[in-house]
């Protein structure tokens, strides 16, 4: 596992997929490499609690052409597992928020890809379900569309290919195919994968998770293939030095439904977490309670003090993008169809990964400019938990700074703590006749719309836009965007936590937070200035009677 | 007192729990004033988190003193020095503002139940009723601010406790300033931190306390 990781930072490096047509930022070699080492290790991850051998199964016993028929296969068994995922988010990409809005990869537009209408095949590469290729449509209904093995397989070279609408790449491997996590594809052994199946290890959800937004760690910052086997300074929990978890040891499960949501946070828990109680937050609190700190020692009781105010991530992820992949800070796109003068697109790799040494992208005709970061200090505010969109067809502001997601919350609320979060610069095309943020036709080697076949926004957007059934005024503009990503992964030894002077100074991290006293942050008060000037005051004044007694050259007076 | 002619010995009016009381009260409020400013970022030359817990301990220390202070001072009746009383003030006043810089004597002299003068009576009466119950209610009420989080506007309350633990603490080091330069007046600084340190000072006695104290105390007489 940590070889595959070290070969997808190597290809990352490579830096030269201008011809490539995908998202992610790597480059195909030419040759199928064989496929990867089976992950034993990341097997390990997970304990095997069946009662049942699933190669022993006859039915899994043969030769399958695709991955529906594994599907089908497993369906004989579990007979309703297609209905319980098919209802799920990671097959309806779609989700009604708190806040009443329906949100989801086939509603959002976001400031990394775009949207996912017009861009299906490779967008979907990621769906949990083979052949939903026009978000115009609902998702494929018939049972086999379901992917059983995505989430399933305990082979570790079960993959998808990166525009194949979800499919694997199967025997003849077309050289040039790439998977989802940008790496050469090879053919995948379906029947060694259907006899394998076991619960969910790091890698089945961190194959596209750790993916998104078209390579490793550009969108969440805290999800990267770091995680796929975390040193323990990484992550204390999913360490194989540590706890071992995988994620869906927190994000448990019913029915194929996870806690846990980035569009529904539950930003302050309070559980009920008697022994042998149930769990079914993903939060921290849900194990560790509300006072997770030594209550008997003075060090506790301080630090349990600020568990109303502080989410516990805020302390104890010191900074996002660990352990060696960076996350793309900033997208600008206006920058983007820029290219050489021989006509070719163009390629910079500026940055340098402080930790790695690798080079990434700063600039593609493709994708336009970028910065990244690594180790990086979250951006902290208050937070409710709700989260809204500008969604598509929503009137902007074009003279302010576009929240592609609006975070709220505040000291008063009762329910808000202080999070962490990254927050994406980004800069994007929008309809700036109709006000609104627009999608974009990216990714189609076989149409001369999209972007990245002639590199001509005007067209691109028209398409993304028709594709999305979208009012458009036929003009484009480019705006800035911010869009904020809670930091909840990568939780650090408690050694590593967040130092109490890191907040507790002057220009701390909290710095501008409204509605917490804190005390260190703030020295020139006007009380702590009133302190001074009385203490100043009683000086001067004993001083200056001193001086008095002095100059009169007389001794006081005397008891005696 | 009595129109009898007072004759001035040295007594042991500072009993020895009196006084390690007085220095490790001194101590702590020395401590807390450094380690408290250090909190509230006056200073660097102590980390946060130490400066936290060690202000936090040593307030536990004074705390625990204190305890043991009241029930002393109320089973002595050493309360009753503290009774402030508006005779003799306007005089003692009058020595600060003027008569000490003309060389004229300290206008008080010190009596077996009163060790303090009147002005130096008042002080502590607002030293001990008022700054000192600020600096403890606010300490403990942010001390426990964990048990009171959950009230209403909690994060408006925390901000005034802190601002008045802030400002009793910046009165108390005006307190030690003045106590301290007030020490330098008259006999002199050494004269007047002696009796704190053996126990003896120079007190007016009546014939009948002098009678009283030769005869059954005679170890609380020097000389």
């Amino acid at each position: 596992m940590l070889s595959r990781m070290r070969l997808a930072v190597a290809i990352l490096g490579l830096g030269l997929a201008a011809a490539t047509p995908t998202f992610a930022e790597t480059v195909q070699t030419g040759a199928v490499p064989p496929p990867p080492a089976p992950a034993s290790v990341a097997k390990a991850s997970v304990a095997n609690t069946s009662t049942a051998d699933h190669s022993k199964f006859e039915i899994l016993q043969k030769a399958f052409a695709s991955g529906p028929e594994v599907t089908a296969a497993c369906l004989t068994c579990h007979t309703e597992a297609d209905d319980e995922i098919m209802h799920s988010i990671h097959f309806q990409w779609s989700y009604e928020s708190q806040s009443g809005q329906t949100l989801g990869k086939r509603n959002v537009i976001n400031s990394f890809c775009g949207s996912v209408s017009s861009n299906e095949p490779r967008c979907t590469s990621c769906h949990a379900g083979y052949g939903w290729d026009d978000m115009a449509e609902a998702p494929p209904a018939q049972e086999t569309a379901a992917d059983c093995l995505a989430c399933h397989d305990r082979t570790g070279q079960y993959t998808k290919t990166a525009t194949g609408a979800g499919h694997p790449p199967l025997a003849p491997v077309k050289p040039g195919t790439l998977t989802i996590t940008g790496a050469a594809a090879w053919p995948v052994d379906l029947a060694k994968a259907a006899q394998s199946v076991g619960m969910p290890g790091r890698d089945n959800c961190g194959n596209c998770h750790f993916y998104g937004g078209g390579g490793d760690n550009v969108k969440h910052g805290d999800l990267s293939s770091a995680l796929y086997e975390p040193p323990l300074e990484v992550d204390v929990h999913m360490s194989p030095d540590g706890e071992n978890m995988t994620c869906s040891t927190c994000h448990v499960e019913e029915q194929h439904q996870w806690a846990g949501s980035r569009y529904d946070v539950i930003a302050a828990d309070h559980p009920d977490i008697a022994p042998g109680g149930p769990r079914e937050t993903a939060s921290c609190e849900s194990c560790h309670s509300e006072t997770p700190h030594e209550a008997l020692s003075l060090d506790g009781m301080k630090l349990n003090d600020h568990t109303d105010v502080l989410a516990c991530q805020t302390c104890h992820i010191p900074e996002f993008a660990r352990g060696g992949a960076p996350t793309k800070t900033l997208w600008d796109w206006s920058t983007a169809g820029r290219l050489d003068e021989t006509g070719k697109p163009i390629v910079e790799s500026d940055w340098i990964s402080p930790t790695t040494g690798e080079h990434f992208h700063t600039y593609m005709s493709k994708k336009g400019d970028f910065d990244w970061g690594e180790d990086v200090v979250p951006y902290y505010a208050w937070f409710d938990g709700h989260v809204e969109y500008t969604l598509p067809g929503q009137t902007l502001d074009p003279d302010q700074v576009v929240e592609i997601n609006r975070i709220t919350g505040d000291a008063e609320d009762g329910v808000s703590r202080i999070w962490p979060f990254k927050r994406m610069a980004g800069r994007q095309p929008f309809d700036s006749g109709n006000n609104t943020l627009v999608a974009t036709h990216i990714w189609g080697p076989t149409t001369d719309t999209a972007f990245w076949t002639n590199f001509d926004w005007a067209k691109s957007v028209e398409a993304g836009m028709a594709a999305m059934g979208a009012d458009y005024s036929g003009e484009y503009g480019f705006i800035d965007t911010q869009m904020y990503w809670p930091i909840t992964h990568m939780v650090a030894p408690a050694e590593d936590a967040v130092r109490c002077a890191a907040c507790h100074a002057q220009e701390g991290r909290l710095v501008g937070l409204a509605g917490i006293y804190m005390p260190g942050s703030n020295p020139n008060s006007i009380v702590g200035i009133l302190g001074v000037l009385m203490v100043l005051a009683t000086f001067l004044g004993v001083l200056g009677h001193g001086l008095l007694r002095l100059v009169s050259r007389k001794k006081g007076g005397s008891h005696e | 007192m009595s129109n009898r002619p007072m004759k001035s010995r040295q007594v042991n009016v500072y009993p020895r729990f009196e006084r390690f009381w007085h220095w490790t009260q001194m101590a702590l409020i020395f401590f807390l004033l450094f380690t408290g400013f250090a909190i509230h970022g006056l200073h660097h030359l102590i980390p946060f988190k130490p400066a936290v817990m060690l202000h936090t301990i040593a307030a536990l220390l004074l705390l625990t003193v204190w305890i043991f202070v009241t029930f002393w001072l109320f089973t002595t009746g050493t309360w009753r020095q503290f009774l402030p009383r508006i005779k003799g003030m306007i005089p003692v006043a009058r020595f600060y503002a003027f008569g000490v810089f003309k060389g004229e004597e300290h206008p008080y002299h010190k009596t077996m139940w009163r060790k303090l003068n009147p002005l130096q009576a008042a002080t502590y009466f607002a030293v001990k009723w008022f700054i000192f119950p600020a600096i403890w209610g606010s300490g403990l009420l942010y001390l426990t601010y964990n048990f009171w989080d959950g009230i209403p506007n909690s994060g408006f309350w925390i901000t005034l406790v802190a601002n008045l633990h802030l400002l009793a603490a910046f009165a108390i080091l005006s307190f030690v300033i003045v106590h301290v330069y007030l020490l330098t007046i008259g006999d002199g600084f050494r004269k007047h931190v002696q009796p704190m340190v053996t126990g003896f000072d120079d007190v007016a006695l009546t014939p009948e306390q002098e009678a009283y104290l030769e005869q059954n105390e005679p170890w609380r007489l020097k000389g």
